[in-house]
């Protein structure tokens, strides 16, 4: 199911500010990519164009191509609901449903978009749950709010919930920047076992996790404070680490910089 | 060496109380105030004051300033007006409990000489004005037919104008519509009646009715709902917005199955203070509704009573019987809005989003 992203040429605004200036770059199927670079450089801008989240920002505008194997995502009939169901989002701070139990938050992106029996709910919940870690942990409190987890939890939920409907492609900003870091283990081991289906990308702002988990990592950086954020490279994570092609990336992996 | 002064500029030193410090004992406030009570009472009586009033402000007066003057002596400036500022507070709370207590009081006391069952089942048919008896029956059934009627009208307009403004709306036409229910929230409940009497009444020729009466109500309501609503969704975080988008869910079903239920405590309690807002006005329905002796169980058909328009009528009639009929009609009205407002307190914990493990 996992697919390829092909984005070539893209731009992002926030009504005439321009954040992020013609990006190219491809994303290997059953991957991890990590985004990493300076605060304010546009990689959460970039992951949100990636299924047509940013638009929903009040002001947003993207040129350019964003290709999912052959579909345009920004082609002229693509549906923006339909794109965010193949695309999947998993945010900073985790953001379960205070309204609803954690089957039902599990269960939303199911119940919202059609009609599942009961028995295929359960299925699909229970494999969701297990294929975020955290099965055993709630397996008996499937009918308490999901407000009650812990953050680490919590976030492994929304992981779930993001799983649950089965996208092609799973996008993470800096899913871990809120937890701890036993929490943080658990979602680096559950992000290297959901690459064995989806194609992953990741922002995060912790270089160690980006070398950890990523296969492949793209270092964003933005000539001043208000300029647009580029796509400065994108290599291998060992490449990138080790022996990078251009100086601002080693000067920022090193700790040269800003 | 001079040099070397000239160079250095010499540095004020910054000084720090010391942690310890006299403190008056925490019986302090309440001797205060009972001296100051105390004082206000005498110098009352003593100036020959007969309103009650004025010796509870004077007390006020000294509380506020003899806390002052007291605490500064002992502990100091700094807690003299911490101390102030806490005895203004007090003070303001007692000034604003007063009134709310007293008006609870009279009306009770004086309203339950004629409440009883009967009083509440029985219409006003064939009673004379100096005579005891009669009831409220037909007023409580038109006011409830009334108020709910205009609960039907208003608050689902209310409700999407508030969904509208929060979640569609940008630019001219939102701010066009939010400066005119800022506007309707002014407008006064008798220009709201004459509105549907020139309309309904005298263009469209309907006679008086208990559904014109809500149509008036439902104009003076609407512009609160839209109002509390629009805050409660405002208050809905935007990650949960966004996490309900990213699952690749239409915006219409985020706003009813996500934004609506995680508001909707909030919501109803806003819906339920405009309720118990309107339930109380006498204008419109002085104008429209017309007011009747009898029970008439049609709101779209004939006059009506309702509440405060019975109140009004007896208070007119100024008889003993219909005075004392007056209030027992205001304590039912009372009751009845205190009650709405439980129900909202009630379905607003009930529905409000669960945080317990």
């Amino acid at each position: 199911m996992a697919k390829r992203i092909d984005v070539s040429g893209l731009s992002a605004y926030y009504g005439a500010h321009k954040a992020i200036d013609d990006i190219s770059m491809t994303v290997e199927p059953r991957s991890v990519t990590a985004f990493i670079g300076p605060s304010g450089c546009g990689k959460s801008t970039f992951l949100r164009t990636l299924n047509r989240m940013h638009e929903v920002t009040p002001g947003g505008r993207v040129e350019g191509k964003v290709m999912l194997d052959d579909e345009n995502l920004y082609g002229s009939h693509v549906d923006p609901v339909a794109v965010r169901r193949t695309v999947g989002m998993v945010f900073q701070r985790p953001n379960p449903f205070p309204t609803m139990s954690i089957f039902d938050n599990v269960a939303a992106g199911l119940r919202l978009n059609g009609k599942y029996k009961k028995s295929q709910l359960n299925e699909i919940v229970e494999r969701s749950l297990k294929g975020a870690n955290l099965w055993n942990e709630v397996k008996d409190r499937l009918n308490k709010p999901g407000s009650g987890l812990s953050g680490g939890q919590q976030q492994r939920l929304c992981i779930a919930r993001a799983i649950a409907v089965e996208p092609d492609v799973l996008l993470m900003d800096e899913p871990c920047s809120a937890l701890d870091p036993i929490s943080t283990l658990a979602i680096e081991d559950l992000i290297g076992e959901l690459k064995e289906r989806f194609t992953i990308v990741i922002v995060t702002h912790n270089m160690q996790q980006a070398a950890r988990v990523s296969d492949r990592t793209a270092f964003f950086n933005l000539a001043a404070v208000g300029q647009p954020g580029k796509l400065i490279e994108l290599d291998d994570t060992e490449r990138i680490f080790s022996n990078p092609s251009v100086q601002a990336t080693e000067d920022y992996i090193s700790g040269r910089f800003g | 060496m001079s040099h070397a002064i000239q160079d250095r500029p010499v540095q004020t030193a910054v000084r720090h109380d010391p942690l310890r410090h006299a403190r008056l004992p925490r019986w302090s406030p309440l001797a205060i105030a009972a001296g100051s009570i105390a004082a206000g009472v005498g110098l009352g009586l003593a100036a020959g004051w007969h309103s009650r009033i004025q010796w509870g402000l004077l007390a006020a007066l000294f509380f506020v300033l003899g806390t002052y003057a007291v605490t500064a002596k002992v502990e100091g400036s700094r807690q003299a007006k911490d101390r102030v500022a806490t005895s203004l507070v007090w003070v303001c709370f007692i000034l604003a409990v007063i009134p709310l207590l007293s008006l609870a009081w009279v009306t009770i006391s004086k309203g339950l000489e004629t409440l009883d069952p009967y009083f509440l089942s029985h219409s006003m048919n064939g009673v004379l004005d100096a005579e005891v008896g009669g009831g409220i029956y037909h007023a409580l059934l038109g006011t409830i037919e009334q108020v709910l009627l205009a609960t039907l009208i208003a608050a689902p307009i209310g409700l999407l104008t508030a969904v509208y403004l929060v979640e569609y709306g940008r630019g001219k036409l939102a701010q066009a519509v939010t400066f005119f229910v800022d506007v309707m929230t002014g407008v006064p409940s008798i220009v709201a009646g004459l509105f549907i009497l020139a309309t309904w009444n005298l263009m469209l020729g309907f006679g008086p009715s208990g559904f014109a009466g809500a149509m008036a109500l439902a104009i003076l309501m609407m512009p609160v709902v839209v109002r509390s609503t629009e805050e409660m969704l405002k208050l809905v975080p935007n990650e949960l917005r966004e996490a309900s988008l990213a699952l690749g869910v239409p915006k219409w079903r985020t706003i009813l199955k996500v934004v609506l239920p995680t508001a909707i405590g909030g919501i109803t309690t806003g819906v339920m203070l405009a309720v118990a807002r309107i339930t109380g006005e006498t204008a419109p329905v002085l104008l429209l509704v017309f007011g009747t002796k009898l029970i008439n169980e049609n709101p779209f058909e004939g006059a009506q009573a309702s509440l405060p328009l019975y109140v009004y009528e007896q208070y007119a009639v100024g008889t003993d019987a219909a005075i004392s009929r007056a209030w027992a009609a205001a304590l039912v009205l009372i009751a009845f809005v205190m009650i709405l407002n439980l129900v909202a307190r009630g379905i607003a914990r009930w529905k409000a989003p669960k945080t317990g493990r």
